[in-house]
């Protein structure tokens, strides 16, 4: 036993479990074709959940905030991308993939820049003054997540909006029998890229020194000479950024989006947030990914079940390790 | 020449007053010692004066300046590192990391790098190793070489030896003497043999009072007030 657990963990530990996963699931679904369709559907899922995740979890391993409203800039970064796109409808529907790129960039550019202002709003107006006071954060940024769905209506009214895909990234490749959707394979990609990135500015830069030092042990930090509080606006805009960025995408990936959105995705996150652990970027992924994989697997093999299992995958994985599957703090 | 003062501090941590009345003057240069029972105040002494619980105004003096209402950051700045009684070693980090954090500019001074390998040459050979990896005695040595990698004007350290093997203990008081040749230490403690053996000057705090300061000569001279002041448990 002590040897068969000691080969997993020099395998690759609890990352494996996205692939025992899916190798159950291949079993389960018999057809090879399908299981392909349902995988890459999962982890281009997984991939936009991560984004819209990562900075929830960094927020809250940083300063012990947890922040209700977070998915109120996936919802907004959603509706604010399909606005851009549906106003630039010529380019997306032009033959050049130059101006169906321009397109693309113009309404992730402008969800991008909506999620850094509106955190940096959110983080000193809202948040600021409820810092170390959970229950306050939690009413208030429920509060906030509220009004947010509020002014969406608003704004965008109550019909669900379609959000219109440029050209370039329509249609499937055909693989055999295997089809594979290009926005899925996009979605992976960036979702991939901006993982990388994120990786690699908290692995070797000296800022991300900082913030994994931060979630151990803020007060240390602060008793080696740095501000935290500065850094922490940094990392909640940077975090807002990419929620606004995984909700343009997701508009893309659904193609029909309601202001119900925000709170939909709200539960999803902090579920991926807890099962990954928080404050760990690597977790947060896993969580991900395996909360994207299982809610496509699940909707395949048992529809009625597929908005429980995000559930039960959470309270197994809680059972089994209380912190997560990867947490931050050693 | 007078470093650091307090002068009656009180500090209440939430709605408990835990220190009363804490009066002490560390001169400049060598190790200051301060003693006390479990739960007397030493380790709310040491984060009252790092700026981690607030003490009463004007009560922290260093160097002439009034400490008291300033962010941590900025007192650690001032020159002071704080060594805490649980070591604040960043597990996730490695030994490596821990210490480049300390630096200011991100970069070391390789005449003070070879100065710490010779102090603890343990932590040189667990360089790129993930600090939760090291025992006990030697994430304490990463602390202590932590809050020293670049120059300070007074490190303040909360019981370095708890917990540790008597043959470790003896290195770390080795090295707090090569250490105090630069710096001045105000070194919390319970283990009186590791106090008496470093400290030049002392205090006693009892129940969140100063109940007794002087020279370490004198106190180790007169055992009828070591029994009186660190009871049995010393
Ligand atoms: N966070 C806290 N909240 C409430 N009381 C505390 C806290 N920390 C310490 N105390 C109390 O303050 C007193 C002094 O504690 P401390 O300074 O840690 O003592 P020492 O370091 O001398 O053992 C103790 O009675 C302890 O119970
Ligand atoms: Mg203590």
């Amino acid at each position: 036993m002590t040897q068969i657990s000691a080969t997993l963990s020099r395998l690759g530990g609890v990352y494996l479990l996205p692939v025992a996963v899916s190798v159950i699931a291949f079993i389960l679904i018999g057809a090879p074709s399908s299981w392909v369709t349902l995988t890459v559907a999962g982890l281009a899922m997984g991939m936009m959940i991560f984004l819209m995740a990562s900075g929830l979890s960094l927020v809250f391993g940083l300063m012990d905030v947890l922040n209700f409203g977070h998915s109120a800039f996936v919802s907004f970064g959603a509706f604010i991308a399909a606005s851009v796109l549906a106003w630039l409808g010529g380019w997306l529907g032009a033959d050049s993939i130059a101006l169906n790129m321009l397109a693309l960039m113009a309404a992730f550019t402008a969800a991008i820049l909506f999620g850094l202002a509106a955190g940096w709003f959110f983080e000193t107006v809202v948040i600021r003054p409820v810092y170390a006071d959970h229950l306050r954060q939690i009413l208030i940024t429920m509060g906030a997540l509220i009004v947010a769905e509020q002014a969406i209506l608003a704004i965008w009214g109550g019909s669900p909006l379609s959000v219109p895909r440029p050209n370039f990234l329509q249609g499937s490749w055909l693989i055999g029998d295997v089809t594979i959707e290009i926005y899925r394979a996009f979605a992976f990609l960036l979702g991939l890229a901006v993982y990388i990135a994120l990786y690699a500015v908290l692995n070797r830069t000296r800022i991300g020194l900082l913030i994994r030092a931060g979630v151990e042990n803020r007060e240390m930090v602060e008793a080696l000479g740095f501000r935290i509080d500065r850094l922490f606006i940094g990392v909640f805009m940077a975090g807002s950024a990419l929620a606004s960025l995984g909700g343009a995408m997701w508009a893309g990936y659904e193609t029909l989006i309601t202001p119900a959105l925000g709170a939909e995705m709200m539960i999803v996150v902090f579920i991926v947030v807890i099962i990954g652990g928080l404050g760990s970027i690597q977790g947060t992924l896993l969580g991900a990914i395996l909360v994207g994989l299982m809610a496509n697997y699940i909707g395949f093999l048992a529809p009625k079940l597929a908005l429980a299992s995000n559930m039960i995958l959470m309270m197994a994985v809680l059972l089994w390790r209380p912190n997560g599957l990867r947490p931050a703090v050693k | 020449m007078t470093l650091l003062s307090l002068q009656n501090m009180k500090t209440n941590i939430g709605q408990y007053a835990v220190l009363h009345d804490v009066s002490i003057e560390v001169p400049e240069g060598g190790v200051f010692v301060l003693l006390g029972r479990n739960g007397a105040g030493k380790t709310t002494t040491l984060r009252s004066i790092m700026g981690l619980w607030q003490p009463s105004p004007g009560s922290v003096t260093f160097r002439g300046r009034d400490l008291t209402g300033l962010h941590t950051v900025d007192i650690a700045r001032l020159g002071i590192a704080f060594v805490p009684e649980n070591m604040g070693i960043f597990g996730g980090l490695t030994v490596e990391e821990n210490m480049i954090l300390a630096t200011a500019k991100g970069t070391f001074d390789p005449k003070r790098l070879t100065y710490i390998y010779d102090l603890f040459p343990a932590l040189q050979k667990f360089w790129d190793k993930p600090a939760w990896s090291l025992s006990g005695g030697q994430k304490q040595m990463l602390a202590v070489a932590r809050a020293i990698i670049e120059p300070r004007e007074l490190i303040l350290i909360d019981e370095p030896t708890k917990g540790l093997a008597p043959a470790i203990i003896d290195n770390m008081a080795a090295a707090f003497r090569e250490i105090a040749q630069s710096t001045t230490i105000l070194l919390v403690e319970q283990n009186f043999e590791f106090a008496r053996s470093l400290g030049q000057n002392m205090a006693v705090i009892d129940d969140g009072r100063i109940a007794h300061a002087g020279t370490m000569q004198d106190f180790v001279a007169n055992s009828a007030l070591q029994d009186q002041l660190l009871g049995l448990s010393v």
